[in-house]
């Protein structure tokens, strides 16, 4: 990497995260909604705790890998429609007048995801702990759930990046979330999937990546250190990054045509 | 001077095409000298911000060339984007960012040096009268400011030409003025400025060539005076006091030239000698003991250069106006054609 390259993904970077932690109507959701749904659910789906084979007593600690999944959501939305609002205004191509190189420009932008990824998931561990959500593996594991949190932010955020070169409409980037949120909860989001007995739900959950997201998040809240469940974590993330990132710059071809 | 070093535009059977067939530019030929202001007149949909694209390597061309500093659009895209700077349509600005890190991303972005960044910042901040609210983010900014640094962040990288899309779009006079004053200055420092605009007042006030653009097609072209002095001769209106006096002042103002178009209550006559023979008319007026409601002086103008050419009036031909105290203010009274009243 270039020394040229590195200052301006490190400037585009910069620019992404001020500009998402200046709007307190995107920081709000991020902390607010995923904290509001885990109290909620954690009272409300308490009693799940008692089914046999429910792998733990805390439902708290059992739900909390959720939030992870809920801010990656929103990440999703915000990086998307701050690229579609770019776009609109004519920053995108103020942006491309300037001798910055195609990989910069989403690569800065999804440096800075990377980065509030990586604070957010540090919120949601001290929203954890606020309401009693045991992290079973420890300081390290929270290392990790930060490194898989800030991942996964940054491969939910792709899709976002796609919907708004291909859109160009900060609008439409919005009218996707409902359509993103179904899958949370067409997942093991409430129950572990053991448990689903309804077949077509279970046959969903099993299909639904993002079930293997929140299990390796879950893992090392109730589990401590579950190999398999963290590798399909991981490789779900990283998965869904690397089709992410093919799918960007396919878009990016399409949107930015400079010559 | 190598071609590399040469500052101007050299357009050819530029054609670009979008989807649907629709062809927003259709093989315009044009140049621009170095250190020249080019004005790119137009209405709406005419097609100059698919050239200014174009010319700025923003979009690539369906058929013909274009070199801008010498270097061929397609070929050196990333080459052309160094030595040019544009401030294209709409302030496109971020408006949670300030007005000095806005100068830092871009300055960064060029690739200037650290230390270079901020003294290059504040230099061009101070220089568009945006030092005090440099640190004030640019969602407060007006309309004037945002525009002013918008300019400057197109001079980050001491661009040797420069494309200004509409640049004084819902300005007020006095900020459009003091843009008009900065464009101009670095007109004078030898920066070549391709200005578009569908203001004529603009192109009239700035541009030292007019390119006059209409569905995709150079219709004119030329200095403004060429233009004006291309499609006839200034013409007198006057409107008598009492109605009935009409064909009393039609008589007088028939010595000095033919018939033209007039108010339902005026008489005009276009001045074959020009605008030399005004005093002599006024003198005519007074000697037959004729009293006058309103006399004006009709110069061409570029809309009338535009009528001549395409058959109709531009679009948003009234738009700003002069700059300063009198003009731009009265949308009708600019819509108008170019009328100077000399006595009432």
């Amino acid at each position: 990497m270039s020394p040229a390259l590195i200052t301006q993904v490190g400037a585009l970077a910069q620019r992404s995260v001020l500009k998402t932690l200046r709007q307190p109507f995107q920081m709000f959701p991020i902390v607010f909604f995923p904290a509001i749904l885990l109290i909620i659910n954690a009272s409300g789906l308490h009693a799940a705790t008692l089914l046999p084979g429910f792998p733990t007593h805390s439902y708290v600690s059992f739900a909390i890998a959720v939030a992870f999944i809920q801010g990656a959501m929103f990440s999703l939305i915000n990086t998307g429609t701050n690229l579609a609002e770019d776009i609109e205004t004519g920053f995108f191509n103020r942006l491309a007048l300037t001798p910055l190189r195609r990989v910069a420009l989403i690569g800065g932008l999804l440096v800075g995801v990377a980065a509030l990824g990586a604070l957010q998931s540090v919120v949601y561990i001290l929203l954890g702990i606020v309401v009693g959500a045991h992290l079973d593996a420890g300081f390290a594991g929270a290392l990790v759930v930060i490194v898989l949190g800030s991942l996964t932010a940054l491969a939910f955020s792709t899709f976002g990046c796609v919907a708004a070169l291909r859109t160009g409409s900060s609008e439409a980037v919005q009218g996707l979330f409902p359509l993103f949120f179904v899958f949370i909860f067409l997942s093991s989001s409430n129950l572990p999937r053991s448990l689903l007995k309804t077949p077509w739900f279970h046959t969903v959950a099993t299909w639904n990546p993002i079930s293997y997201l929140i299990e390796g998040f879950r893992s090392l809240y109730i589990f401590g250190w579950d190999e398999t469940a963290l590798l399909r974590g991981f490789g779900v993330a990283i998965g869904l990054l690397l089709l992410g990132l093919l799918a960007v710059q396919g878009a990016m071809k399409t949107r930015l045509q400079r010559t | 001077m190598s071609e590399n070093l040469n500052n101007g535009i050299e357009v050819e059977g530029l054609v670009r095409d979008f989807k649907g067939g629709v062809r927003a530019v259709d093989g315009i030929d044009l140049r621009v000298a170095p250190g020249e202001i080019y004005g790119f007149l137009g209405p709406n949909g005419a097609g100059k911000s698919t050239t200014s694209l174009v010319l700025t390597t923003l979009l690539p061309p369906t058929a013909g060339s274009a070199r801008v500093a010498g270097l061929d659009v397609v070929r050196n895209g990333p080459e052309v984007r160094r030595v040019i700077g544009a401030s294209l349509q709409d302030s496109a600005l971020d408006p949670f960012l300030t007005g000095s890190e806005h100068m830092r991303l871009q300055s960064s972005l060029h690739g200037l040096a650290r230390p270079q960044r901020e003294a290059r910042g504040r230099e061009l901040l101070a220089q568009v009268g945006l030092t005090e609210a440099a640190d004030r983010k640019v969602g407060g900014y007006s309309g004037g400011m945002k525009r002013r640094l918008d300019l400057a962040l197109a001079l980050v990288h001491r661009p040797r030409l420069l494309f200004l899309d509409e640049p004084t779009t819902g300005l007020d006079p006095q900020s459009r003025a003091a843009l008009w004053d900065e464009v101009r200055r670095l007109a004078g420092d030898g920066v070549t400025v391709f200005l578009t605009t569908q203001y004529l007042e603009e192109a009239d006030a700035l541009a030292d060539r007019v390119g006059i653009i209409d569905h995709g097609r150079i219709v004119a072209e030329g200095t403004p005076a060429e233009l004006k002095a291309a499609i006839g001769r200034p013409s007198v209106e006057a409107v008598p006091h009492d109605p009935g006096e009409r064909e009393r002042l039609a008589a007088v103002l028939a010595r000095f030239g033919e018939a033209a178009a007039a108010a339902s209550n005026g008489v005009a006559v276009q001045l074959p000698r020009g605008a030399g023979d005004l005093a002599e008319i006024v003198r005519a007026i007074d000697a037959e003991n004729l009293q006058v409601a309103d006399l004006r002086l009709h110069s061409p103008t570029l809309d009338d250069v535009f009528l001549a050419k395409t058959g109709r009036s531009l679009e948003g031909a009234g738009g700003p106006g002069p700059p300063g105290p009198a003009g731009g203010e009265d949308d009708d009274k600019d819509k108008r054609p170019t009328g100077q009243p000399i006595s009432a």
